[in-house]
């Protein structure tokens, strides 16, 4: 009854090729949009912004670059934590030493700078594929760390090895509440979350996807996996690497290199297999998801009169994402947003059962 | 000259350890296609309740058949509730729920016994042993830790041998064959996680007696990949020769080359030599070549 | 139908004694023929007879140990399978090679690649050129669309399509390059009598309406001979027969190759 297409002739390809099609969808997006941009800052308090809701923004950018790479070109990596740190610390090493460049600037460019090593490393996968590219990401994952905590110069000498953010502004607004913070990752996330969007629906996701789903035919039909791969490479790292500067930046305020382990590139992986492989908005679904977690686990024992220890939740918070990751590739392998579609078809008969 | 073989040597028994986890992806691997992420949990998980039921007064020699049940347990549990749902699903799913599986055995086997580090000794000799003369240094736990995996990869290569060893390989090449000539998938898939389970747990008792049981086990276990890479992730031999490789080169790595670059080469060494194998000959030392066809 | 009435043009592919062998087993032993432009030229021949190496070979899959191949004048050894198709070369596949997890559209869309120029930024923008490209490319895939009447399932991805559905789709898609050979395997496989004499009509207006030169291995005898020109035959990897339908027909060695008369 609400949600019909009945009536709605899209009349030209434009029309038929954009990313809302159906007029209900436009107007929920709308609705969206609104709400992140003036409804949370009306009623959002700091805390929500700090443990939720900006670590949200800056996990679904990674998880949106990991699934280019992942979902959408079918190149398994492991190596998201490490990339985020190289955007983190070209970020920092950018703002430090060239004061004057603008914020957005100083992002673009640690984004091309982890796109770059996002290549190097990507080049094995012209090589192998499937888990045995995944394991060649380790090597970046561990590497890197390693390389930006032996080099001095990546953290200006500091003993303790610790960057930590200087003050943002941004055309003279200066970024330093937890609000403000809020809306600059909000705006960064949307803008590039658009751009992935547009790059998914042509020639670029396309090609990706060929690759993905058989590369030997992709390679007949004229696509060069050479050009394909690395550049899911290099648009993968480009957005996680701006991912990790914004997660340095808006979220940690400081941080040492070592903080981008392997268990960032879990999470990110978690995220997109929870949220659907291959999916824009189920980038962003897993990472709601997977952040709400640990939340709930700390916040909604007690209200049920279950008592447990800080170890027993971080041990349950394990199992809690263990268990969700085998469920949902049985279930529902292709995540939240699959499981969204199917609503939403379920939605447009309403209220008839079929 | 007697320095480079001491360190030779003793890179040489890390690897046998490292071999030891990589036996276990490797039988997985041959018999079911499944890239098995959770074998470094598996053995974490072995461990814990060896060290824990030896704790509980159990004498080794109750707690080990014990502690075999507990594996074969969770074979079964593994296949009912997980591996039976994704049959024909591609790789990469079944790997990504062998993450999943891997994080609920970190987390569930710390749950029940905790996350303190564990003394383990079941008796093996720890002296050092003095050779050439006393300039060489060898652990006399090392060796029997070598003798250990030689034992066990003799009585792997037999096993497959065995018209079960054979239904496992036509599993690994294609479920649905396999099972249309009637080998009961699920039955071989419990057998073969036994068997990993099992190799999981001489891995966690050596380990353990080594360094203690502790969650740290996990991520060394992570090391069993680059032995995989190398050593080629079909061949029982080459996960052994891989282990020899990557616990020698590191060790030479971080004392020839460490001092350059200022040490801690350790953590990422392996997986560089891995990654430059995998460009040169993907399949590894020993493993099969992929053919794709159109 | 008979193809007295198509005028047919110059050589446009000439294969020269071609070799191919994979360790010990020789897939194809000392073959030539040509392929006239505008024609449509059958390969038959029993199961493993080679055909689909042959297919392979001229679009760069594989490569030859010996002899040569000539595209439109020009002769190379070795050819990847993307130069092969920026050369015009175009082929479906007997196991279906669509990408399962994209729409009929997107598919057919991919086939038309390598004439689309956006890259990463325009494409990222995609307001201006990229959508401009975009619909303009769109525009003349729904013309293969309207042409193989598969309208109804342009948004559905394909891995959930028919069989036979898909097959028109593959051809869909090898038709989005525009190509100047076109290199069929086994196009109607599986197929059941209705769904082949729509592949027949399909096969036959691309090469009347487009001029296009289309190469087909193909098993079912009665389309062979109804809708081609010429026919070459493969048996054990050597050619036993090359010529029209009704000449080829009548091949004592082509007749016991198919009974399966002792060597």
């Amino acid at each position: 009854m609400l949600y019909r297409e009945s009536g709605q002739f899209k009349t030209s390809y434009p029309a038929d090729q954009a990313i809302f099609t159906i007029k209900q969808d436009r107007w929920f997006f709308a609705l969206l949009m609104l709400a992140a941009f003036v409804g949370i800052p009306l009623v959002a308090t700091d805390y929500l912004y700090t443990a939720l809701i900006i670590p949200f923004l800056c996990m679904a950018l990674a998880a949106l670059g990991l699934n280019i790479l992942t979902g959408y070109c079918g190149q398994v990596s492991l190596g998201t934590g490490a990339f985020m740190g190289v955007g983190a610390v070209a970020a920092w090493n950018l703002a430090f030493r060239v004061p004057e460049l603008n914020l957005l600037v100083v992002l673009v460019l640690a984004g091309l700078v982890a796109a770059a090593v996002g290549v190097i490393f990507g080049l094995p996968s012209l090589r192998i594929k499937g888990f045995y590219l995944a394991v060649a990401t380790l090597a970046a994952q561990f590497f890197l760390p390693w390389l930006f905590t032996k080099v001095g110069w990546f953290t200006n000498h500091n003993s303790s090895g610790v960057i930590t953010v200087p003050r943002m502004t941004l055309f003279g607004w200066e970024i330093n509440t937890p609000m403000e913070k809020y809306l600059f990752a909000l705006g960064v996330v949307t803008i590039l979350a658009l751009a992935a969007k547009n790059l998914v629906r042509s020639n670029p996701g396309r090609r990706w996807m060929a690759i993905r789903d058989m590369d030997i035919a992709a390679e007949i039909i004229g696509i060069r996996p050479i050009v394909a791969k690395l550049s899911a490479f290099a648009v993968s790292s480009f957005f996680i690497g701006i991912a990790g500067a914004l997660y340095l930046f808006v979220y940690l305020g400081s941080a040492e290199p070592d903080g981008f382990n392997i268990n960032l590139s879990f999470q990110a992986l978690f995220m997109i297999i929870i949220g659907g492989l291959g999916s824009i908005l189920g980038s962003f679904l897993g990472a709601f998801f997977i952040l709400l977690v640990p939340i709930f686990l700390t916040r909604v024992p007690p209200l049920i009169g279950l008592d447990m220890s800080t170890a027993a939740i971080a041990h349950t918070e394990v199992m809690v994402f263990g268990a969700l990751i085998v469920f949902f590739l049985i279930v529902e392998p292709h995540g939240l947003a699959r499981l969204w579609q199917i609503a939403k078809e379920k939605l447009r008969i309403w209220p008839f059962p079929y | 000259m007697a320095f480079f073989l001491e360190v030779l040597i003793g890179g040489l028994m890390a690897g046998v350890m490292y071999s030891l986890v990589a036996l276990g992806f490797v039988l997985i691997f041959k018999a079911s296609g499944v890239f098995n992420f959770a074998q470094g949990a598996m053995v974490l998980f072995a461990a814990l309740f060896f060290v824990g039921f030896i704790e509980l007064g159990l004498s080794v020699w109750l707690a080990l058949p014990l502690t075999v049940l507990v594996m074969v347990a969770l074979a079964w549990a593994v296949e009912r509730l997980v591996l039976r749902h994704l049959v024909n699903q591609e790789g990469i799913i079944l790997f990504m729920a062998t993450i999943g599986v891997s994080y609920f055995l970190d987390g569930f086997g710390q749950s029940i016994w905790g996350s303190n580090v564990r003394q383990l000794d079941i008796g093996l000799p720890t002296d050092p042993i003095f050779l050439m003369d006393g300039d060489i240094l060898i652990q006399a736990f090392d060796l029997w830790a070598a003798l250990v995996a030689g034992s066990l990869l003799v009585a792997l290569v037999l096993f497959q041998r065995t018209s079960v060893g054979r239904a496992l390989r036509a599993v690994a090449d294609d479920h649905q064959a396999a099972q249309s000539v009637g080998i009961p998938l699920n039955t071989i898939w419990i057998i073969v996680w036994s068997i990993a389970g099992l190799v999981a747990l001489v891995a966690g008792v050596m380990w353990g007696s080594k360094l203690g049981v502790q969650p740290a086990i996990v991520s060394l276990a992570l090391k069993a990949l680059p032995v995989l890479i190398l050593g080629g992730f079909t061949s029982i031999p080459g996960a052994i020769i891989g282990g020899l490789i990557i616990g020698a080169g590191e060790k030479l790595a971080e004392i020839y080359i460490g001092p350059f670059f200022g040490g801690g080469i350790e953590n990422w060494f392996a997986y560089v030599l891995a990654l430059g194998f995998l460009l040169i000959r993907p399949q590894g030392l020993f493993g099969e070549r992929i053919i794709e066809r159109v | 139908m008979t193809a007295t009435a198509k005028k047919l043009g110059d050589v446009m592919l000439r294969v020269e004694n071609i070799s191919l062998s994979f360790g010990g087993v020789k897939a194809l032993t000392d073959i030539s023929f040509d392929i006239r432009e505008h024609e449509i030229l059958a390969i038959i021949g029993p199961n493993g007879a080679g055909k689909s190496s042959m297919l392979n070979c001229i679009n760069g899959f594989y490569h030859p140990q010996q002899g040569s191949i000539t595209f439109r004048g020009q002769t190379r050894s070795r050819m990847k399978p993307h130069e092969a198709a920026s050369q015009g070369i175009a082929r479906t596949f007997q196991n279906i090679a669509l990408f399962k997890g994209m729409s009929t559209l997107d598919n057919i869309m991919s086939g038309r690649m390598l004439k689309m120029h956006s890259g990463i930024i325009a494409s990222a923008f995609y307001k201006g050129p990229a959508e401009r490209e975009q619909i303009a490319h769109r525009a003349f895939c729904e013309k293969i669309i309207d042409f193989l009447e598969i309208e109804a399932i342009r948004k559905i991805p394909v891995g959930r399509l028919p069989y036979g559905l898909q097959k028109r789709v593959e051809l869909g898609r090898a038709l989005a390059a525009e190509p100047t050979l076109l290199l069929l395997d086994e196009p109607m496989a599986g197929m059941n009598l209705e769904e082949k004499q729509d592949m027949c009509r399909f096969i036959l207006d691309v090469n009347d309406e487009f001029g296009t030169t289309i190469c087909l291995i193909e098993h079912d005898m009665g389309v062979v001979m109804d809708i081609s020109d010429r026919v070459v035959v493969l048996d054990y990897g050597r050619k036993i027969g090359d010529g029209p339908p009704d000449e080829v027909k009548h091949n004592q060695e082509v007749i016991d190759a198919y009974l399966g008369v002792q060597h």
